[in-house]
C-alpha cells in the first residue's frame, strides 16, 4: 500500500531547491494565464500541493502566484478542481492570505465555502473571521429562495463558533436561531424536483413532485426530518439536514445563558409581541407546512431561543419516533441509531435549561428505553439515556434504579470487546463519577464489570481507569477490589477464553485445534464443569460474594498456558499502574481494621500471583512501597499482625522467589517494632522477632556455604544484619549474641562461592557494615539513638544529606570510636 | 465537530525505517484554538504539523496494541478488494485527554486498513456513532478514488480528491446525518468530480 515509489516523491517534494521552485510557480502562473483547463494544469497544481505540503516549514510562493491562485479560487467560473487545488495550496503556503480573500467575499456557494476553508484555517485570531461572519450573516438574512445562502453556511458558521463562540452578538444568535427554526421545522414536504430522462422522443421533462417517505417505505405524514427519504431533495430539505447537524454545538455554546429565567421571560415575551419588525414567520410558504407545524403556532410568540429550544425539542421526538421504523437500507438503520443518540443528547440539553420540559420529556425517553434496553445492537444508545436518568429523575421523581442496574449489570458482560462502546461506558462513568457514587447503589459494586472493559483493552483505557479507579473504592469492597485487580489478567484470559468459546460454539474440534494446543487446553477446562466455579467467580458481574477464592492457584495452573498471550500481557503490564492508585486511594481513607487487612493481602498475594513474564516482580515492587507506606502510616500493624510477618519472614524459600518485598518486610521490622510506636512490643515479642531472622541469616549464610553461590543480593544481608542490630539495641540482652554473630559475617564474605559470585566493592560493603554495627553496639546507649526510628527518617534529607544518612552517622561513630579505642568501656 | 482527517501509515513499510511513519493526507479544519495571538503564522503551522504527527504515532501505538491483542492475521487485499479491506480492518478509539495537544477531552477515532490507518479527531462532545460511520464512508471513498490498495502514489498527488470528498462529507468539520438519499447524492457529486 505505501510503495517506495510514493516514499521518494515525499523526499523529491521536501528536497526541492528554491531556484527549481520558483522556476516550477513561473511555468504554473503561465499555465494559469491560458484559457483551457489542461491536464497540465491540473497536474503541475497538484505537484505543487505536494511540495508545499510535504515539508515541516512553510515554503514561501510568489506573489504573483499567490495573487493568481487567490483570483482563481475567488472566481466562481473557475472549474472545482482549480478552486480545490488553489484553495489547499493557498492553506499550507505563505505568506497568509486570510486578510486579502476577506475583501469582496463571493455570493457563489462553493466559491464561498472554500474561500472560508483557507481563511478559517489561516484565522490568528477572532478579527480575522469577522468579515467572513458578516458576510455570512447578511446572507443569511435573504430569503433562501433568492439563492444567496451558501449550502454551507452553517457548517462555516458551526465552526466559527466552536472556535469564537462570543463572535455572534446577541442579536446575531437570535436572528441565527429564528433561522434555524425555519430549515428545523417548516422544509417542505415534497420531493425536490427531479428530471427524468422520459422516452426518446418526449425528451426530459420535469416529474410531479412525489411525497417523501419514511425510511421503512411508508409515505410520511409529518414535518420532515433527516429521517424522510426521497428521490432528490429540496434546498430547504437540505438545509433542515445541515441544521439538525449542527444544533448540539448550537445548544451548547448560547442556549446556555438562556432565558429561561421565570421572571424575565414574561417580560422578553410581551417585548417580543409589541416590535412588529421581530415577527419571525416562517420563510417557507404555508401551502406546504404540515399538519404539526401548523398547530404549533402558539409558539411563535416566543422569544428566539425559547422557540428553538421548543422546535427543537418536537425535531427530536419526532426521530425518536421514527426511529422505531424497521429501515429498508443498513445505512438508514445505523443513521436511527446516530438519531436516538443525538435526539436523546439535545433533549437533555433542553432540558437542563429548561426544566419544565423535563415532564414532557419523560414519557418519550421512557418509551425509547423500554423499546431499546434489551437489543444489545442498541447498547450505545442507553448511554445517552441513563445520562438523561442521571440529571432528571430526580426533578420528575421518576425510579432511575433499574435503569442503572440494567446499564452496569448487563453492557459490559455482554459487550465488553466492542472497542467503541467501552470507550463511550468509562467516559460515562468517568465524567459521572461523582454523582454515580453518591447516588447509583449499583455503581460501585459494578466494578468486577466495569473492570472487563479494561481487562479486553488495557492499552486503550488505562487512562481513563487511572482516573476512575479512586471513585470505585468503597469501604465494604476495597478489599475485594485489591484482589480483583490482581486477578485482572486473569479475567483478560479467561475473557479470552469466553470469547473463543462462543464464537465456535458451533463448530467441531479441528477449528479448536486450530487455535493451537495451548489454547486448546485451556479451552477445554474452561468448559469442564469442575472448574465452572472458578470462572464464574472471575467472571462475576458484581462485587458481593466474598473477597477472593479459595485455590486460587489452581485457577492459575489451569490459565497457565494463557500467560504468553498478548491480551494477558498487556493486560499485566497496566496492573502496577493501577495498583498504585488503588493503595494511594485507599490508605487516604482506611481505618486501622482496613490496613490490617490491606497488610494480611500484601503478605498473602505476595505468593499467589498468575504466573506472566515480569509481572510478579513488577507487583512485588508495588507491594514493598506500599507496605512501607501501610507501616509508616500506622505502625502498630507490626504488632497487631505480628505472627503472619513473623511466619512470613522466618521462612527463607520467601527469598528466593520474592527477595525485594522480603528485604522491604525485614526492613519495616527493624524501622517499626519499637515500644516507641506501640507499647505492646514487648521484649517478648523483640526476641522472637530476633530469633527468626538470626536462623534466616545463620542459614542462607553458614549452611549453604559450602554449597552454590548466594541467590540474593548483597543488600538483602546487610538489612538483615542492621535489622538484628536494631532489634538488639531495643532489648539489650541480644547484643552480644549479635555482636557475636555479625564477627562471623567476614568469614561468609570471603569465602569462595560469595567471593565468586559478589563483587569485590559488595563484599567489602558486607564486611564494613559488620564491623560498624559491632563497633556500635559496643556503646548500647549511642546505638539506640542511631538505630532509632526517626521521625525524619524517610524525608530526603535523611537519603540525600551525607551528613544525616544512618551509614554516615555509624561510619562517625565508628570511626570516633576506633582512634579512641583507650575510650571504650572493658 | 471534527477537528482534523489524517490518512498516514501505521506499521512497518519497507520504504521507511522501523518506527518512522509517514502522514500522507492531512486535513485540519479551522483553528483548534480561539487564542493563536501568541505564535506567527510560520509557528502555528510549525506547532499544528507536530500535533498531527503526535496524534499520528498514538494512533500507531494504539493500532499495533490492539492487533497484537487480537491476534488478527493481516490479509493482504489487492485493488478491487476494496469492502473486503475495509470490512477487516481494525477500529478504535482513545482520548487525548488533557494533553494540551487539542482542546481538553478530544477523541481520536481510528481505522486501520492493512498498513494505513485513516484517523479523525473530534472535539468533545461528537455523536461517535456518527463520527465512526462517517469516518468508514470517508476511507471507503479513499479506498477507492486513490486507488489505495495499489501500488501507486495517488494518495499524494491526487490529494484534491480527498480535499473535495471532505467537501462534501465532512464540510468545514461538520459530521452530517446522511442517510442513504443524501448520501447517494454526495457521492454521485464525488464521482462527477473525480471522473472530470
Amino acid at each position: 500500500m505505501y510503495a517506495a515509489a510514493t516514499e521518494s516523491l515525499i523526499k523529491q517534494a521536501r528536497e526541492i531547491k528554491e531556484e527549481e521552485l520558483q522556476r516550477f510557480c513561473g511555468r504554473i502562473f503561465k499555465l494559469l494565464h491560458t484559457k483551457d483547463v489542461s491536464g497540465d494544469t491540473v497536474d503541475s497544481l497538484q505537484r505543487l500541493h505536494l511540495i508545499v505540503s510535504a515539508s515541516k516549514h512553510a515554503r514561501e510562493l510568489p506573489s504573483d502566484l499567490v495573487m493568481k491562485l487567490q483570483t482563481v479560487l475567488r472566481s466562481s467560473s473557475s472549474p472545482e478542481q482549480l478552486q480545490v487545488l488553489s484553495s489547499s495550496i493557498i492553506q499550507q503556503s505563505f505568506p497568509p492570505s486570510v486578510h486579502s480573500l476577506c475583501s469582496d467575499l463571493s455570493q457563489d456557494s462553493r466559491t464561498f465555502s472554500y474561500v472560508a476553508s483557507v481563511v478559517l484555517s489561516q484565522a490568528g485570531n477572532k478579527e480575522d473571521v469577522i468579515p467572513l461572519c458578516h458576510h455570512l450573516l447578511k446572507s443569511l438574512e435573504s430569503r433562501l429562495s433568492d439563492g444567496l445562502i451558501s449550502k454551507h453556511a452553517l457548517p462555516i458558521l458551526s465552526e466559527m463558533i466552536t472556535v469564537y463562540p462570543d463572535i455572534l452578538t446577541d442579536d446575531q444568535v437570535n436572528l441565527v436561531s429564528r433561522k434555524v427554526v425555519d430549515w428545523l421545522r417548516y422544509a417542505s414536504m415534497q420531493q425536490g424536483a427531479s428530471m427524468s430522462s422520459g422516452g426518446f422522443f418526449s425528451g426530459p421533462r420535469a416529474r410531479q413532485p412525489a411525497p417523501l417517505t419514511e425510511v421503512d417505505g411508508v409515505v410520511t405524514g409529518d414535518f420532515f426530518t433527516v429521517l424522510c427519504v426521497g428521490q432528490s431533495y429540496t434546498e430547504d430539505q437540505w438545509m433542515n439536514m445541515y441544521t439538525f447537524s449542527m444544533i448540539k454545538g448550537w445548544l451548547l455554546t448560547y442556549d446556555a445563558d438562556g432565558t429561561t429565567n421565570t421572571e424575565s421571560a414574561p417580560l422578553k415575551r410581551a417585548q417580543v409581541i409589541q416590535s412588529p419588525h421581530q415577527d419571525d414567520r416562517s420563510e417557507v410558504d404555508s401551502s406546504v407546512m404540515s399538519m404539526v407545524s401548523a398547530t404549533s403556532s402558539s409558539s411563535r410568540l416566543l422569544p428566539p431561543k425559547e422557540r428553538l429550544r421548543e422546535k427543537a425539542f418536537e425535531y427530536c421526538q419526532r426521530l425518536i419516533e421514527q426511529s422505531d421504523r424497521k429501515a429498508l437500507k443498513r445505512m438508514d438503520t445505523e443513521l436511527q441509531k446516530a438519531c436516538i443518540i443525538e435526539s436523546v443528547s439535545i433533549i437533555d440539553i433542553i432540558c437542563g435549561e429548561d426544566p419544565s420540559y423535563v415532564y414532557r420529556a419523560f414519557p418519550c425517553i421512557k418509551a425509547l428505553y423500554g423499546r431499546l434496553n434489551a437489543d444489545f445492537t442498541y447498547a450505545r444508545t442507553l448511554l445517552p439515556i441513563a445520562q438523561f436518568y442521571l440529571n432528571h429523575s430526580e426533578t420528575a421523581a421518576v425510579d432511575s434504579e433499574a435503569v442503572f442496574c440494567q446499564l452496569f449489570s448487563h453492557c459490559p458482560t455482554e459487550q465488553f470487546n466492542e472497542p467503541m462502546l467501552a470507550f463511550e461506558f468509562v467516559q460515562f462513568c468517568l465524567l459521572n463519577s461523582s454523582v454515580l457514587q453518591d447516588r447509583v447503589a449499583n455503581y460501585r459494586q459494578s466494578f468486577p464489570n466495569l473492570l472487563k472493559f479494561l481487562a479486553w483493552n488495557s492499552s486503550g483505557l488505562i487512562g481513563e481507569f487511572v482516573e476512575l479507579l479512586p471513585s470505585l473504592v468503597a469501604p465494604d469492597t476495597a478489599i475485594e477490589l485489591l484482589h480483583t485487580i490482581l486477578d485482572l489478567p486473569c479475567l483478560a484470559a479467561t475473557l479470552d477464553l469466553q470469547h473463543r468459546s462462543s464464537c465456535y460454539q458451533t463448530l467441531d474440534r479441528t477449528v479448536w485445534d486450530q487455535q493451537g494446543a495451548k489454547v486448546a487446553a485451556c479451552l477445554d477446562a474452561f468448559r469442564q464443569p469442575s472448574y465452572r466455579g472458578f470462572f464464574l467467580y472471575i467472571l462475576r458481574p458484581e462485587a458481593g460474594t466474598g473477597d477472593t477464592i479459595d485455590r486460587l492457584n489452581l485457577l492459575h495452573e489451569i490459565l497457565a498456558d494463557m500467560a504468553e498471550s498478548p491480551r494477558v500481557v498487556q493486560c499485566a503490564q497496566v496492573v502496577p499502574v493501577l495498583l498504585h492508585v488503588y493503595f494511594n486511594t485507599v490508605t487516604q481513607k482506611a481505618d486501622e481494621k482496613m490496613m490490617n487487612q490491606l497488610l494480611l493481602v500484601l503478605l498473602e498475594r505476595s505468593s499467589l500471583l498468575y504466573n506472566i513474564k515480569t509481572f510478579n516482580a513488577e507487583v512485588q515492587k508495588v507491594f514493598s512501597t506500599h507496605l512501607q507506606a501501610l507501616c509508616k502510616l500506622h505502625p502498630p500493624l507490626i504488632v497487631d499482625q505480628s505472627r503472619e510477618i513473623l511466619e512470613f519472614a522466618s521462612i527463607p524459600a520467601n527469598i528466593y522467589s520474592k527477595e525485594d518485598f522480603y528485604t522491604h518486610v525485614v526492613w519495616v521490622i527493624g524501622e517499626f517494632l519499637s515500644v516507641s510506636y506501640d507499647p505492646r512490643c514487648t521484649v517478648e515479642l523483640i526476641t522472637s522477632f530476633f530469633e527468626s531472622l538470626e536462623a534466616v541469616l545463620f542459614e542462607i549464610t553458614q549452611v549453604r556455604q559450602s554449597a552454590s553461590p548466594p541467590g540474593f543480593s548483597p543488600r538483602l544481608i546487610t538489612v538483615l544484619m542492621t535489622t538484628l542490630a536494631k532489634l538488639a539495641t531495643r532489648s539489650q540482652d541480644l547484643i552480644p549474641r549479635v555482636t557475636l554473630f555479625l564477627s562471623k559475617m567476614r568469614t561468609f564474605a570471603r569465602s569462595g562461592p560469595v567471593m565468586a559470585c559478589y563483587s569485590e566493592e559488595d563484599t567489602e560493603e558486607i564486611i564494613t557494615r559488620a564491623h560498624e554495627l559491632i563497633n556500635l553496639l559496643k556503646l548500647p546507649n549511642v546505638a539506640q539513638f542511631v538505630l532509632a526510628p526517626s521521625a525524619g527518617g524517610d524525608g530526603p534529607r535523611w537519603h540525600r544529606d551525607t551528613n544525616a544518612s544512618l551509614p554516615q552517622a555509624m561510619r562517625a561513630v565508628s570511626g570516633l570510636l576506633h582512634r579512641h579505642s583507650s575510650f571504650l568501656p572493658t | 465537530m471534527v477537528l482534523c482527517f489524517l490518512i498516514h501509515t501505521v506499521c512497518p513499510v519497507s520504504a521507511l525505517s522501523a518506527g518512522e511513519i509517514r502522514i500522507l493526507y492531512a486535513r485540519v479544519f479551522g483553528p483548534e484554538t480561539g487564542d493563536g495571538r501568541d505564535y506567527t503564522p510560520e509557528q502555528r503551522r510549525l506547532i499544528q504539523k507536530e500535533k498531527l504527527h503526535v496524534v499520528a504515532r498514538q494512533v500507531r501505538s494504539a493500532v499495533a496494541l490492539s492487533r497484537e491483542a487480537s491476534g488478527s492475521l493481516c490479509t493482504e487485499a489487492v485493488l478491487g478488494e476494496e469492502a473486503v479491506a475495509l470490512g477487516e480492518a481494525d477500529r478504535g478509539v482513545f482520548s487525548l485527554g488533557d494533553a494540551e495537544l487539542f482542546p481538553d477531552r478530544s477523541v481520536v477515532l481510528w481505522l486501520g486498513v492493512q498498513s494505513l490507518a485513516f484517523t479523525l479527531v473530534c472535539r468533545p462532545h461528537e455523536n461517535l456513532l456518527l463520527a465512526e460511520g462517517a469516518l468508514r464512508n470517508i476511507a471507503r471513498h479513499c479506498l477507492e478514488e486513490l486507488r489505495l490498495l495499489g501500488p501507486g502514489a495517488e494518495v499524494l498527488l491526487k490529494s484534491d480528491r480527498v480535499d473535495a470528498l471532505l467537501h462534501r462529507l465532512l464540510p468545514h468539520g461538520q459530521l452530517l446525518f446522511l442517510n442513504h438519499r443524501f448520501a447517494f447524492s454526495l457521492d454521485k457529486e464525488i464521482a462527477s468530480y473525480v471522473s472530470k
